[in-house]
Protein backbone atom coordinates (compact mmCIF):
# COMPACT_ATOMS: atom_id res chain seq x y z
CA UNK A 1 0.00 0.00 0.00
CA UNK A 2 2.72 2.59 1.17
CA UNK A 3 4.39 1.61 -2.35
CA UNK A 4 1.71 3.63 -3.86
CA UNK A 5 2.90 7.16 -2.58
CA UNK A 6 5.86 7.02 -4.84
CA UNK A 7 3.36 5.69 -7.85
CA UNK A 8 1.42 8.95 -7.32
CA UNK A 9 5.13 10.79 -7.99
CA UNK A 10 6.18 8.05 -10.95
CA UNK A 11 3.03 8.10 -12.57
CA UNK A 12 2.74 11.62 -13.94
CA UNK A 13 6.59 11.35 -14.67
CA UNK A 14 6.37 8.57 -16.78
CA UNK A 15 3.32 9.95 -18.75
CA UNK A 16 5.25 13.10 -19.55
CA UNK A 17 7.88 11.25 -20.97
CA UNK A 18 5.73 8.95 -22.79
CA UNK A 19 4.00 11.82 -24.53
CA UNK A 20 7.03 13.18 -25.49
CA UNK A 21 7.85 9.95 -27.39
CA UNK A 22 5.00 9.54 -28.55
CA UNK A 23 4.57 13.31 -29.80
CA UNK A 24 7.60 12.55 -32.06
CA UNK A 25 5.34 9.56 -33.89
CA UNK A 26 2.26 11.27 -33.89
CA UNK A 27 1.16 14.86 -33.35
CA UNK A 28 -1.98 16.34 -30.87
CA UNK A 29 -1.40 12.79 -29.29
CA UNK A 30 -0.99 14.76 -25.51
CA UNK A 31 -4.44 15.19 -24.47
CA UNK A 32 -5.69 11.99 -24.40
CA UNK A 33 -2.68 10.27 -22.24
CA UNK A 34 -2.71 13.13 -20.21
CA UNK A 35 -6.44 12.65 -19.31
CA UNK A 36 -5.97 8.62 -18.99
CA UNK A 37 -2.67 9.39 -16.83
CA UNK A 38 -4.32 11.90 -14.27
CA UNK A 39 -7.83 9.46 -14.51
CA UNK A 40 -5.17 7.22 -12.96
CA UNK A 41 -3.36 10.02 -10.52
CA UNK A 42 -7.00 10.65 -9.10
CA UNK A 43 -7.66 6.93 -8.29
CA UNK A 44 -4.53 6.62 -6.63
CA UNK A 45 -4.84 9.88 -4.56
CA UNK A 46 -8.48 8.31 -3.93
CA UNK A 47 -6.72 5.06 -2.77
CA UNK A 48 -3.89 6.74 -0.46
CA UNK A 49 -6.73 9.21 1.16
CA UNK A 50 -9.11 5.91 1.42
CA UNK A 51 -5.69 4.03 3.32
CA UNK A 52 -4.93 7.23 5.31
CA UNK A 53 -8.62 7.32 6.62
CA UNK A 54 -8.39 3.65 7.82
CA UNK A 55 -4.82 3.06 9.02
CA UNK A 56 -3.77 6.67 9.60
CA UNK A 57 -0.54 8.03 8.59
CA UNK A 58 1.69 6.11 5.89
CA UNK A 59 4.94 6.26 5.48
CA UNK A 60 7.33 4.28 2.58
CA UNK A 61 11.46 4.16 2.65
CA UNK A 62 12.58 4.31 -0.53
CA UNK A 63 15.05 1.93 -1.86
CA UNK A 64 15.57 0.10 1.61
CA UNK A 65 17.77 2.68 3.30
CA UNK A 66 16.29 3.90 6.51
CA UNK A 67 15.97 7.13 7.77
CA UNK A 68 17.22 9.10 9.10
CA UNK A 69 19.82 8.72 6.31
CA UNK A 70 17.42 7.71 3.72
CA UNK A 71 14.81 9.21 1.90
CA UNK A 72 11.00 8.51 3.19
CA UNK A 73 7.47 9.75 1.68
CA UNK A 74 4.79 10.24 3.93
CA UNK A 75 1.10 10.67 3.41
CA UNK A 76 -0.87 11.72 6.71
CA UNK A 77 -4.50 13.69 7.17
CA UNK A 78 -2.65 16.97 6.25
CA UNK A 79 -0.88 16.14 2.98
CA UNK A 80 -3.25 13.72 1.85
CA UNK A 81 -6.28 16.57 0.91
CA UNK A 82 -3.50 18.63 -1.12
CA UNK A 83 -2.54 15.37 -2.89
CA UNK A 84 -6.13 15.11 -4.09
CA UNK A 85 -6.44 18.82 -5.14
CA UNK A 86 -3.82 18.67 -7.47
CA UNK A 87 -4.83 15.55 -9.19
CA UNK A 88 -8.62 16.75 -8.87
CA UNK A 89 -7.80 19.96 -10.46
CA UNK A 90 -5.19 19.29 -12.81
CA UNK A 91 -7.60 17.17 -14.33
CA UNK A 92 -10.23 19.18 -14.35
CA UNK A 93 -8.18 21.76 -16.14
CA UNK A 94 -7.56 19.28 -18.86
CA UNK A 95 -11.11 19.43 -20.08
CA UNK A 96 -10.46 23.49 -19.97
CA UNK A 97 -7.66 23.06 -21.92
CA UNK A 98 -9.18 20.61 -24.83
CA UNK A 99 -10.58 24.15 -26.04
CA UNK A 100 -8.32 27.05 -25.49
CA UNK A 101 -5.78 24.88 -26.18
CA UNK A 102 -2.01 24.81 -26.43
CA UNK A 103 -2.51 21.48 -28.02
CA UNK A 104 1.05 20.54 -28.47
CA UNK A 105 2.48 17.22 -27.15
CA UNK A 106 5.59 19.31 -24.96
CA UNK A 107 2.86 21.16 -23.68
CA UNK A 108 1.15 18.13 -22.39
CA UNK A 109 4.41 16.46 -20.99
CA UNK A 110 5.29 19.59 -19.07
CA UNK A 111 1.38 19.76 -17.68
CA UNK A 112 2.30 16.22 -16.37
CA UNK A 113 5.91 17.35 -14.76
CA UNK A 114 4.43 20.19 -13.33
CA UNK A 115 1.72 17.60 -11.01
CA UNK A 116 5.03 15.22 -10.58
CA UNK A 117 6.54 18.10 -8.62
CA UNK A 118 3.42 19.42 -7.07
CA UNK A 119 2.91 15.85 -5.47
CA UNK A 120 5.99 15.32 -4.61
CA UNK A 121 6.08 18.29 -2.35
CA UNK A 122 2.92 17.02 -0.53
CA UNK A 123 4.03 13.50 0.06
CA UNK A 124 8.30 14.29 0.35
CA UNK A 125 8.98 13.39 3.87
CA UNK A 126 13.07 14.36 3.19
CA UNK A 127 13.82 18.43 3.25
CA UNK A 128 16.35 18.02 -0.31
CA UNK A 129 13.87 16.14 -1.76
CA UNK A 130 11.46 18.84 -1.22
CA UNK A 131 13.60 21.25 -2.48
CA UNK A 132 14.51 19.02 -6.04
CA UNK A 133 10.19 18.87 -6.30
CA UNK A 134 9.71 22.34 -5.75
CA UNK A 135 12.49 23.49 -8.99
CA UNK A 136 10.90 20.71 -10.82
CA UNK A 137 7.15 22.01 -10.71
CA UNK A 138 8.78 25.27 -11.09
CA UNK A 139 11.09 24.46 -14.84
CA UNK A 140 7.44 22.88 -15.47
CA UNK A 141 5.73 26.35 -14.50
CA UNK A 142 8.22 28.57 -16.28
CA UNK A 143 7.60 26.55 -19.73
CA UNK A 144 3.93 26.70 -19.06
CA UNK A 145 3.33 30.47 -19.11
CA UNK A 146 6.32 31.22 -21.63
CA UNK A 147 3.98 28.03 -24.29
CA UNK A 148 1.48 31.65 -24.72
CA UNK A 149 2.82 32.98 -28.10
CA UNK A 150 4.11 36.65 -27.78
CA UNK A 151 7.64 38.12 -26.64
CA UNK A 152 5.05 39.32 -22.93
CA UNK A 153 4.95 35.61 -22.17
CA UNK A 154 8.36 35.14 -22.80
CA UNK A 155 9.09 38.04 -20.62
CA UNK A 156 6.84 36.93 -17.62
CA UNK A 157 8.09 33.78 -17.84
CA UNK A 158 11.81 34.84 -17.26
CA UNK A 159 10.66 37.33 -14.50
CA UNK A 160 9.08 34.58 -12.72
CA UNK A 161 12.48 32.21 -13.60
CA UNK A 162 14.35 34.81 -11.62
CA UNK A 163 12.88 35.67 -8.95
CA UNK A 164 11.25 32.04 -8.56
CA UNK A 165 14.84 30.35 -8.74
CA UNK A 166 16.15 32.79 -6.41
CA UNK A 167 13.53 31.91 -4.11
CA UNK A 168 14.21 28.16 -4.69
CA UNK A 169 18.29 28.86 -4.21
CA UNK A 170 17.43 30.51 -0.89
CA UNK A 171 15.44 27.52 0.61
CA UNK A 172 18.48 25.56 -0.49
CA UNK A 173 20.74 27.68 1.23
CA UNK A 174 18.55 26.87 4.76
CA UNK A 175 18.50 23.25 3.75
CA UNK A 176 22.09 23.41 4.32
CA UNK A 177 22.04 24.98 7.41
CA UNK A 178 19.79 22.58 8.75
CA UNK A 179 22.07 19.88 7.52
CA UNK A 180 25.36 21.73 8.81
CA UNK A 181 23.22 21.75 12.32
CA UNK A 182 22.01 18.01 12.52
CA UNK A 183 23.75 16.08 10.14
CA UNK A 184 20.64 14.56 8.54
CA UNK A 185 17.51 15.96 6.04
CA UNK A 186 14.69 13.74 7.19
CA UNK A 187 11.94 16.04 8.48
CA UNK A 188 11.01 13.66 11.38
CA UNK A 189 14.62 12.93 12.46
CA UNK A 190 15.24 16.89 12.22
CA UNK A 191 12.27 18.11 14.78
CA UNK A 192 13.78 15.41 16.88
CA UNK A 193 17.27 17.17 17.23
CA UNK A 194 17.46 20.57 15.89
CA UNK A 195 18.31 22.55 18.92
CA UNK A 196 15.20 25.15 19.37
CA UNK A 197 17.59 28.39 20.79
CA UNK A 198 20.35 28.35 18.33
CA UNK A 199 21.13 31.03 15.86
CA UNK A 200 21.64 28.43 13.04
CA UNK A 201 18.03 27.31 13.39
CA UNK A 202 16.35 30.79 13.37
CA UNK A 203 18.85 31.31 9.89
CA UNK A 204 17.60 28.13 8.30
CA UNK A 205 14.18 29.45 9.08
CA UNK A 206 14.55 32.64 7.68
CA UNK A 207 16.13 30.94 4.51
CA UNK A 208 13.08 28.67 4.25
CA UNK A 209 10.23 30.85 4.83
CA UNK A 210 11.95 33.21 2.09
CA UNK A 211 12.21 31.22 -0.18
CA UNK A 212 8.56 29.68 0.37
CA UNK A 213 7.06 33.00 0.89
CA UNK A 214 8.52 33.84 -3.30
CA UNK A 215 6.78 30.86 -4.26
CA UNK A 216 3.59 31.98 -2.44
CA UNK A 217 4.33 35.41 -3.70
CA UNK A 218 3.85 37.05 -0.32
CA UNK A 219 4.38 41.34 -0.39
CA UNK A 220 6.56 42.48 -1.46
CA UNK A 221 7.81 38.95 -3.22
CA UNK A 222 4.96 38.70 -5.27
CA UNK A 223 6.06 40.85 -8.46
CA UNK A 224 6.03 37.40 -10.18
CA UNK A 225 2.89 36.61 -10.00
CA UNK A 226 0.71 38.94 -12.03
CA UNK A 227 2.17 38.89 -14.82
CA UNK A 228 2.66 35.53 -15.52
CA UNK A 229 -0.87 34.79 -14.87
CA UNK A 230 -2.07 37.80 -16.84
CA UNK A 231 0.17 36.40 -20.12
CA UNK A 232 -0.19 32.65 -19.68
CA UNK A 233 -2.79 31.03 -21.78
CA UNK A 234 -6.06 30.56 -19.72
CA UNK A 235 -5.45 26.82 -18.84
CA UNK A 236 -2.39 27.45 -17.57
CA UNK A 237 -3.38 30.94 -15.36
CA UNK A 238 -6.27 28.40 -14.11
CA UNK A 239 -3.97 25.29 -12.97
CA UNK A 240 -0.92 27.90 -11.84
CA UNK A 241 -3.72 29.78 -9.65
CA UNK A 242 -5.29 26.62 -7.93
CA UNK A 243 -2.01 24.43 -7.41
CA UNK A 244 1.22 26.12 -7.28
CA UNK A 245 1.51 28.76 -4.80
CA UNK A 246 -1.55 26.66 -2.72
CA UNK A 247 1.74 23.29 -2.57
CA UNK A 248 3.92 26.53 -1.71
CA UNK A 249 1.95 26.95 1.34
CA UNK A 250 1.34 23.45 2.33
CA UNK A 251 5.32 23.25 2.17
CA UNK A 252 5.52 26.51 5.21
CA UNK A 253 3.07 24.55 7.14
CA UNK A 254 4.89 20.81 7.08
CA UNK A 255 8.35 22.94 7.53
CA UNK A 256 7.43 25.04 10.11
CA UNK A 257 5.90 22.80 12.59
CA UNK A 258 7.10 19.26 10.94
CA UNK A 259 10.93 20.74 11.29
CA UNK A 260 11.15 23.61 13.31
CA UNK A 261 8.15 22.37 15.54
CA UNK A 262 6.13 24.53 18.04
CA UNK A 263 9.07 25.00 20.23
CA UNK A 264 10.98 26.81 18.04
CA UNK A 265 8.30 29.46 18.03
CA UNK A 266 8.51 29.41 21.93
CA UNK A 267 12.10 30.15 21.93
CA UNK A 268 12.02 32.72 19.63
CA UNK A 269 8.70 34.61 19.97
CA UNK A 270 10.57 37.47 18.01
CA UNK A 271 10.73 35.29 14.68
CA UNK A 272 6.82 34.48 15.09
CA UNK A 273 6.10 38.29 15.43
CA UNK A 274 8.10 39.45 12.52
CA UNK A 275 6.31 36.47 10.21
CA UNK A 276 2.97 37.63 11.71
CA UNK A 277 3.58 41.13 10.69
CA UNK A 278 4.96 40.27 6.86
CA UNK A 279 1.49 37.96 6.79
CA UNK A 280 -0.66 41.37 7.75
CA UNK A 281 1.28 43.49 5.68
CA UNK A 282 0.82 40.74 2.75
CA UNK A 283 -2.63 40.86 3.46
CA UNK A 284 -3.31 44.63 3.57
CA UNK A 285 -1.06 45.59 0.77
CA UNK A 286 -3.12 42.87 -1.42
CA UNK A 287 -6.46 43.89 -0.91
CA UNK A 288 -4.88 47.82 -1.82
CA UNK A 289 -3.27 46.57 -4.59
CA UNK A 290 -6.11 44.95 -6.05
CA UNK A 291 -8.29 47.39 -5.72
CA UNK A 292 -6.15 49.80 -8.00
CA UNK A 293 -6.25 47.21 -11.27
CA UNK A 294 -7.79 47.33 -14.33
CA UNK A 295 -7.28 43.88 -16.36
CA UNK A 296 -9.34 41.03 -14.27
CA UNK A 297 -6.23 38.67 -14.62
CA UNK A 298 -3.96 41.02 -12.27
CA UNK A 299 -6.85 41.86 -10.06
CA UNK A 300 -7.11 38.04 -9.24
CA UNK A 301 -2.99 37.74 -8.89
CA UNK A 302 -3.09 40.80 -6.28
CA UNK A 303 -6.39 38.89 -4.40
CA UNK A 304 -4.31 36.14 -4.18
CA UNK A 305 -1.56 38.41 -2.36
CA UNK A 306 -4.45 38.87 0.24
CA UNK A 307 -5.29 34.60 0.56
CA UNK A 308 -2.07 33.83 0.85
CA UNK A 309 -1.25 36.45 3.10
CA UNK A 310 -4.32 34.97 5.54
CA UNK A 311 -2.89 31.20 5.29
CA UNK A 312 0.49 32.47 6.78
CA UNK A 313 -1.57 34.28 9.21
CA UNK A 314 -3.08 30.90 10.78
CA UNK A 315 0.54 29.18 9.89
CA UNK A 316 2.10 31.88 12.38
CA UNK A 317 -0.13 31.82 14.99
CA UNK A 318 0.53 28.17 15.43
CA UNK A 319 -2.77 27.60 17.72
CA UNK A 320 -4.81 23.91 16.04
CA UNK A 321 -7.86 26.16 14.77
CA UNK A 322 -5.17 29.05 13.07
CA UNK A 323 -3.63 26.09 11.24
CA UNK A 324 -6.02 23.69 10.30
CA UNK A 325 -7.60 27.51 8.81
CA UNK A 326 -4.88 27.94 6.77
CA UNK A 327 -4.91 24.45 5.74
CA UNK A 328 -8.74 24.70 4.52
CA UNK A 329 -7.74 28.80 3.29
CA UNK A 330 -5.20 27.15 0.85
CA UNK A 331 -7.38 24.49 -0.34
CA UNK A 332 -10.28 26.64 -0.59
CA UNK A 333 -8.61 29.23 -2.32
CA UNK A 334 -7.32 26.82 -4.73
CA UNK A 335 -10.07 25.74 -5.72
CA UNK A 336 -11.66 29.28 -6.09
CA UNK A 337 -8.78 31.16 -7.31
CA UNK A 338 -8.68 28.57 -10.41
CA UNK A 339 -12.50 28.91 -10.80
CA UNK A 340 -12.16 32.96 -10.99
CA UNK A 341 -9.19 32.70 -13.78
CA UNK A 342 -11.53 29.63 -15.88
CA UNK A 343 -14.58 32.05 -15.47
CA UNK A 344 -12.86 35.27 -16.35
CA UNK A 345 -11.15 32.97 -19.82
CA UNK A 346 -14.80 31.75 -20.21
CA UNK A 347 -15.99 35.92 -20.32
CA UNK A 348 -12.97 36.99 -22.47
CA UNK A 349 -12.97 34.06 -24.56
CA UNK A 350 -17.14 34.79 -25.67
CA UNK A 351 -17.10 38.77 -25.12
CA UNK A 352 -13.37 39.70 -25.95
CA UNK A 353 -13.59 41.85 -22.02
CA UNK A 354 -10.53 41.55 -20.03
CA UNK A 355 -10.69 44.79 -17.98
CA UNK A 356 -12.64 45.60 -15.36
CA UNK A 357 -14.63 48.59 -17.01
CA UNK A 358 -15.15 46.32 -20.35
CA UNK A 359 -17.13 43.63 -17.95
CA UNK A 360 -19.82 45.85 -17.50
CA UNK A 361 -23.52 44.19 -18.34
CA UNK A 362 -21.15 40.88 -19.44
CA UNK A 363 -23.83 39.04 -17.26
CA UNK A 364 -26.12 38.69 -20.33
CA UNK A 365 -23.81 37.33 -22.29
CA UNK A 366 -22.06 34.79 -20.21
CA UNK A 367 -24.92 33.90 -17.70
CA UNK A 368 -23.05 30.88 -16.40
CA UNK A 369 -19.43 32.04 -16.41
CA UNK A 370 -20.88 35.88 -14.52
CA UNK A 371 -22.79 33.48 -12.16
CA UNK A 372 -20.13 31.56 -11.44
CA UNK A 373 -17.79 34.03 -11.12
CA UNK A 374 -19.98 36.40 -8.42
CA UNK A 375 -20.72 32.79 -6.40
CA UNK A 376 -16.87 32.19 -5.85
CA UNK A 377 -16.53 36.01 -5.47
CA UNK A 378 -18.49 35.52 -2.65
CA UNK A 379 -16.53 32.86 -1.51
CA UNK A 380 -13.42 34.30 -1.25
CA UNK A 381 -14.72 37.33 0.65
CA UNK A 382 -16.11 34.98 3.19
CA UNK A 383 -20.02 34.85 2.69
CA UNK A 384 -21.69 31.86 4.28
CA UNK A 385 -22.03 28.76 2.75
CA UNK A 386 -18.51 28.90 1.01
CA UNK A 387 -15.12 26.98 1.76
CA UNK A 388 -13.77 30.82 2.28
CA UNK A 389 -16.26 31.23 5.21
CA UNK A 390 -14.91 28.16 7.08
CA UNK A 391 -11.27 29.40 6.56
CA UNK A 392 -11.81 32.55 7.90
CA UNK A 393 -14.00 30.99 11.01
CA UNK A 394 -11.24 28.75 12.06
CA UNK A 395 -8.58 31.66 11.45
CA UNK A 396 -11.02 33.73 13.36
CA UNK A 397 -10.72 31.53 15.94
CA UNK A 398 -7.29 30.78 16.27
CA UNK A 399 -6.43 34.32 16.55
CA UNK A 400 -8.71 34.74 19.08
CA UNK A 401 -7.27 31.61 20.87
CA UNK A 402 -4.00 32.74 20.38
CA UNK A 403 -5.29 36.18 22.19
CA UNK A 404 -4.16 37.89 19.36
CA UNK A 405 -6.99 40.41 18.44
CA UNK A 406 -5.06 42.42 15.59
CA UNK A 407 -4.99 39.74 13.55
CA UNK A 408 -8.63 38.96 14.13
CA UNK A 409 -9.44 42.29 12.85
CA UNK A 410 -6.56 41.50 9.85
CA UNK A 411 -8.65 39.02 8.95
CA UNK A 412 -11.93 41.11 9.33
CA UNK A 413 -10.33 44.24 7.17
CA UNK A 414 -9.49 41.52 4.58
CA UNK A 415 -12.78 40.35 4.26
CA UNK A 416 -14.22 43.94 3.75
CA UNK A 417 -10.40 45.03 1.55
CA UNK A 418 -11.77 41.99 -0.43
CA UNK A 419 -15.81 42.95 -0.60
CA UNK A 420 -14.85 45.99 -1.82
CA UNK A 421 -12.91 45.51 -5.42
CA UNK A 422 -15.28 41.92 -5.88
CA UNK A 423 -18.16 43.94 -5.12
CA UNK A 424 -17.09 46.85 -8.08
CA UNK A 425 -15.99 43.56 -11.00
CA UNK A 426 -20.05 42.13 -9.65
CA UNK A 427 -21.53 45.09 -9.75
CA UNK A 428 -20.07 46.23 -13.35
CA UNK A 429 -20.99 42.44 -14.59
CA UNK A 430 -24.79 42.77 -13.23
CA UNK A 431 -26.03 46.35 -12.82
CA UNK A 432 -23.94 48.42 -14.85
CA UNK A 433 -25.23 48.63 -18.92
CA UNK A 434 -22.89 47.68 -21.68
CA UNK A 435 -22.03 49.63 -23.49
CA UNK A 436 -21.91 47.54 -27.06
CA UNK A 437 -22.88 43.88 -27.90
CA UNK A 438 -19.74 42.22 -29.21
CA UNK A 439 -20.02 39.15 -31.43
CA UNK A 440 -20.58 36.21 -29.66
CA UNK A 441 -18.02 32.89 -29.58
CA UNK A 442 -18.88 29.85 -28.14
CA UNK A 443 -17.61 28.06 -25.68
CA UNK A 444 -17.24 24.40 -25.19
CA UNK A 445 -19.38 22.06 -22.72
CA UNK A 446 -15.63 21.61 -20.88
CA UNK A 447 -15.17 24.73 -20.55
CA UNK A 448 -18.54 25.58 -18.94
CA UNK A 449 -18.35 22.79 -16.74
CA UNK A 450 -14.94 23.32 -15.20
CA UNK A 451 -16.62 27.15 -14.38
CA UNK A 452 -19.63 25.71 -13.01
CA UNK A 453 -17.86 22.65 -11.41
CA UNK A 454 -15.61 25.56 -9.43
CA UNK A 455 -18.77 27.00 -8.39
CA UNK A 456 -20.16 24.10 -7.12
CA UNK A 457 -16.87 23.12 -5.08
CA UNK A 458 -17.12 26.57 -3.15
CA UNK A 459 -20.55 26.02 -1.82
CA UNK A 460 -19.99 21.81 -1.19
CA UNK A 461 -16.80 22.31 0.67
CA UNK A 462 -18.35 25.50 2.65
CA UNK A 463 -21.20 23.30 3.38
CA UNK A 464 -19.00 20.04 4.05
CA UNK A 465 -15.93 22.44 5.24
CA UNK A 466 -16.37 21.15 8.89
CA UNK A 467 -15.89 17.49 7.56
CA UNK A 468 -12.92 18.34 5.77
CA UNK A 469 -11.22 20.38 8.78
CA UNK A 470 -12.14 17.23 11.01
CA UNK A 471 -10.34 15.19 8.81
CA UNK A 472 -6.97 17.51 8.61
CA UNK A 473 -7.42 17.94 12.54
CA UNK A 474 -5.52 15.02 14.22
CA UNK A 475 -3.22 15.44 11.72
CA UNK A 476 -2.59 19.22 12.50
CA UNK A 477 -2.99 18.10 16.32
CA UNK A 478 -0.17 15.72 15.78
CA UNK A 479 2.12 17.94 13.95
CA UNK A 480 1.47 20.74 16.72
CA UNK A 481 2.18 18.58 19.64
CA UNK A 482 3.36 15.20 19.17
CA UNK B 1 44.24 35.39 11.02
CA UNK B 2 44.85 31.64 10.85
CA UNK B 3 41.21 31.82 11.96
CA UNK B 4 40.34 33.57 8.75
CA UNK B 5 42.17 31.42 6.32
CA UNK B 6 40.35 28.15 7.58
CA UNK B 7 37.10 29.80 7.32
CA UNK B 8 38.36 31.45 3.83
CA UNK B 9 35.85 29.40 2.06
CA UNK B 10 32.63 30.05 3.74
CA UNK B 11 33.88 34.12 3.24
CA UNK B 12 34.17 33.23 -0.59
CA UNK B 13 30.94 31.49 -0.89
CA UNK B 14 29.09 34.39 1.40
CA UNK B 15 30.97 36.90 -1.62
CA UNK B 16 29.59 34.78 -4.16
CA UNK B 17 26.15 35.06 -2.83
CA UNK B 18 26.42 38.56 -2.45
CA UNK B 19 27.93 39.43 -5.45
CA UNK B 20 25.32 37.12 -7.60
CA UNK B 21 21.99 38.50 -5.81
CA UNK B 22 23.41 41.79 -6.21
CA UNK B 23 24.02 41.02 -10.78
CA UNK B 24 20.44 39.52 -10.40
CA UNK B 25 18.28 42.34 -9.10
CA UNK B 26 20.45 45.37 -10.14
CA UNK B 27 21.64 44.68 -13.88
CA UNK B 28 19.34 46.19 -16.63
CA UNK B 29 21.11 43.00 -19.17
CA UNK B 30 18.49 39.74 -19.25
CA UNK B 31 21.69 37.55 -19.80
CA UNK B 32 23.67 38.74 -17.21
CA UNK B 33 20.82 38.61 -14.49
CA UNK B 34 21.18 35.08 -15.73
CA UNK B 35 24.50 34.89 -15.07
CA UNK B 36 24.16 36.49 -11.57
CA UNK B 37 21.94 33.45 -10.88
CA UNK B 38 24.35 31.05 -11.71
CA UNK B 39 27.10 32.81 -9.61
CA UNK B 40 24.64 33.33 -6.45
CA UNK B 41 23.80 29.49 -7.08
CA UNK B 42 27.59 28.46 -6.78
CA UNK B 43 27.72 30.40 -3.80
CA UNK B 44 25.22 28.09 -2.22
CA UNK B 45 27.08 25.22 -3.78
CA UNK B 46 30.24 26.13 -2.28
CA UNK B 47 28.55 26.43 1.30
CA UNK B 48 27.28 23.05 1.00
CA UNK B 49 30.56 21.48 -0.12
CA UNK B 50 32.69 23.18 2.66
CA UNK B 51 30.12 22.12 5.27
CA UNK B 52 30.75 18.49 4.54
CA UNK B 53 34.95 19.53 4.15
CA UNK B 54 37.35 18.47 6.71
CA UNK B 55 40.40 19.40 6.99
CA UNK B 56 42.96 16.11 6.12
CA UNK B 57 39.93 13.94 5.98
CA UNK B 58 40.27 10.95 2.93
CA UNK B 59 37.71 10.94 0.02
CA UNK B 60 35.36 8.78 1.35
CA UNK B 61 36.03 5.32 -0.08
CA UNK B 62 36.25 2.88 3.13
CA UNK B 63 39.24 1.11 2.35
CA UNK B 64 40.02 -0.25 6.08
CA UNK B 65 43.16 2.36 7.22
CA UNK B 66 40.39 4.44 9.19
CA UNK B 67 39.26 7.86 8.95
CA UNK B 68 38.32 11.16 8.99
CA UNK B 69 36.48 10.97 5.94
CA UNK B 70 34.84 14.24 4.38
CA UNK B 71 31.44 13.62 4.03
CA UNK B 72 29.98 12.36 0.75
CA UNK B 73 26.67 13.52 1.25
CA UNK B 74 26.83 16.81 0.78
CA UNK B 75 28.98 16.24 -2.62
CA UNK B 76 25.83 14.22 -3.42
CA UNK B 77 23.09 17.01 -3.03
CA UNK B 78 25.36 19.46 -4.89
CA UNK B 79 25.74 17.80 -7.78
CA UNK B 80 21.74 17.36 -7.69
CA UNK B 81 21.91 20.65 -7.17
CA UNK B 82 24.22 21.47 -10.12
CA UNK B 83 22.24 19.08 -12.55
CA UNK B 84 18.83 21.24 -11.41
CA UNK B 85 20.70 24.38 -11.60
CA UNK B 86 21.83 23.61 -15.28
CA UNK B 87 17.97 22.68 -16.57
CA UNK B 88 17.17 26.34 -15.15
CA UNK B 89 19.91 28.00 -16.84
CA UNK B 90 19.05 25.88 -19.87
CA UNK B 91 15.52 27.37 -19.69
CA UNK B 92 16.91 30.99 -18.96
CA UNK B 93 18.54 30.94 -22.31
CA UNK B 94 15.85 29.70 -24.82
CA UNK B 95 13.20 32.74 -22.68
CA UNK B 96 16.28 34.93 -23.57
CA UNK B 97 16.95 34.05 -27.24
CA UNK B 98 13.16 34.12 -27.94
CA UNK B 99 12.76 37.53 -26.01
CA UNK B 100 15.99 39.12 -28.36
CA UNK B 101 14.12 37.92 -31.14
CA UNK B 102 10.99 39.50 -30.41
CA UNK B 103 12.05 42.97 -29.45
CA UNK B 104 15.54 42.78 -30.59
CA UNK B 105 17.00 44.12 -27.18
CA UNK B 106 18.15 42.57 -24.08
CA UNK B 107 18.65 45.84 -21.87
CA UNK B 108 15.03 45.87 -19.52
CA UNK B 109 14.66 49.62 -19.39
CA UNK B 110 14.50 49.32 -23.20
CA UNK B 111 11.66 46.36 -23.26
CA UNK B 112 9.64 47.75 -20.40
CA UNK B 113 8.96 50.90 -22.76
CA UNK B 114 8.87 48.50 -25.46
CA UNK B 115 6.31 46.52 -23.50
CA UNK B 116 4.20 49.62 -22.41
CA UNK B 117 3.87 51.15 -26.24
CA UNK B 118 2.21 48.00 -26.76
Amino acid sequence: MTDLLVALVVLPILASASITFAGWLRERTGWPMAVLALLGQTALAATVTVGVLERGRASHTIGGFVPPYGIEFVADGLSVPFVVLVAGASLAVLAYARETGPHSNPFYALYLLLVAGLTGVCVTGDVFTLYVFLEISGLAAYGLVASASGGDAALAALKYLLVGTVGATFYLLGVGYLYAATGTLNMAALAATLSAESTLTVVAFGCVVLGLAVKMALFPLHVWKPDAYEHAPWAVSVLLAALVSTVAGYALIRLTYGVFTVRFFAANPLVDEVLIAGACVSVLAGGILAFRQQSVSRLFAYSSITQFGLATLGIALGTVPAVVGAAVQLLGHGVMKGGLFAAAGVIETRTRASTVDAYAGRSEDAPFASGALAVIACGLVGIPPTVGFVAKWYLAVGALEADSLFVFGVVLASTFLSLTYFGRLVQRLYVDAPEQTPELERISTGMSGVVIGAAAATVLLGLFGFALASFAQPAVSHLLHP
Amino acid sequence: MTGLLAQLHYIASVVLVAVGLFVVMDDENLLKKVLGLNVFQTGVFLFFVTVGFRRGGSPPIVTGDGGPYVNPLPQVLVLTAIVVGVSVTAVALALVVRIYREYGTLREDVLREAVADD
